[in-house]
């Protein structure tokens, strides 16, 4: 639900990461945050507990500059993947313009994302939405780890209908901003 | 109600932006904002805030939207409005056509009082604007994207994007 300002010439949409817990959503928007030109980025907010979990949401926004004469902002969010925070991760999808689905790589997460992108579609049809009209990008992270799930498997069990893809691992970087970009575009794609 | 996307236009800006200034200036708080609901600013008058507009905006919709849902389970339809009352500055955010927040910003110069009065009213004057913008865009929604912004601009959003998020 991208806002479009014609007074101010301002586009503003909203990206949100989701995932299990400890998939790497945090991660993939602290490096983004870390890498960014900081005139390009504005406050990271992150509502997390004591240990570090995401509570609520993180929010970075990051501006683009002018855009044929439309000053272009996103807005990137988090949400808490623990399974209890099912009301919040519910919020946070309001009003989302585009998706970035983070799936943990690892054989013992497998469940957990299926669970989470089961999650994902309920809460979007609570709002009215659907993921065939919403851009989603896919992000296999961890793919460092030893023990993983092969990506053909991923694609076969959590992307079936063949949302865009990448591997990546969040930690380091990898994949973090080929993400970003891709799911940019596919917004704004929708827009023009 | 428009659910996709939503615009606003120069004209309306305006109304929004005359309504806000009566509400500063009667209410005589520091200042006063107008945030969607998804959490971006729509328009900011008064004193520059000293703080960051935008992260602001998102908590106050978080803060709504959490708000609204602690209210549904309590056996209320929505909590209108909230009060957040500081030792100096206090906020009173109301929801509007269940699209936008109204955000006032004040300190000891006014009292809760005046300003729940003086906003109340701005809230129906905004509601009328709104509910004329919902109208003119359930007509328009489709094609004013894709006739305004033009074909170009993803292309140009592109090599923007491609430019700017470098690992």
């Amino acid at each position: 639900m991208s806002l479009i300002n014609y007074s101010s010439r301002e586009i503003n949409c909203k990206i949100v990461y989701y995932g299990p817990g400890l998939c790497g959503k945090t991660t993939n928007l602290q490096h983004i945050y870390s890498r960014v030109p900081q005139e390009t980025r504005g406050k990271m907010i992150s509502l997390a507990t004591e240990m570090d979990r995401t509570l609520f949401f993180d929010f970075l926004p990051l501006e683009l500059g002018q855009i044929r004469g439309f000053k272009t902002r996103f807005h990137l969010y988090t949400v808490p993947g623990q399974v209890y925070y099912n009301a919040s991760r519910k919020l946070i999808l309001k009003g989302v313009d585009g998706i970035v689905f983070v799936a943990d790589s690892q054989i013992e997460r497998f469940e957990a994302n299926v669970e989470s992108l089961m999650n994902m579609h309920d809460n979007l049809a609570e709002h009215g939405l659907s993921a065939d009209k919403i851009p989603l990008v896919m992000q296999y992270n961890k793919r460092d780890l030893p023990r993983v799930v092969s990506v053909p498997e991923l694609e076969r069990e959590l992307n079936p209908k063949g949302a865009p893809f990448y591997e990546s691992v969040a930690l380091r970087g990898t994949g973090v901003f080929d993400t970003l970009k891709l799911s940019c575009k596919l917004v704004l794609k929708t827009l023009g | 109600m428009v659910k996709g996307n939503w615009a606003l236009f120069e004209e309306d800006f305006w109304s929004i932006n005359s309504i806000l200034q009566t509400l500063l200036r009667s209410s005589s708080a520091r200042s006063v904002m107008l945030i969607d609901k998804t959490g971006q600013m729509i328009n900011s008058i008064g004193e520059p805030p000293g703080f960051d507009v935008t992260s602001f905006s998102s908590l106050a919709a978080a803060d709504f939207a959490a708000n609204a849902q602690l209210a549904e389970m309590v056996g209320e339809k929505d909590f209108a409005t909230l009060v957040h009352q500081g030792l100096n500055e206090s906020l009173y955010l109301s929801m509007i056509a269940n699209r936008v927040i109204l955000v006032v910003l004040f300190d000891k110069k006014t009292s809760l009082g005046l300003v729940r009065l003086k906003a109340r009213r701005a809230n129906d004057d905004l509601m009328g604007v709104l509910e004329r913008l919902f109208e003119k865009l359930q007509y328009k929604n489709e094609e004013m994207t894709s006739t305004t912004l033009g074909a170009d601009f993803a292309a140009e959003a592109e090599s923007e994007i491609d430019s700017l998020f470098k690992d």
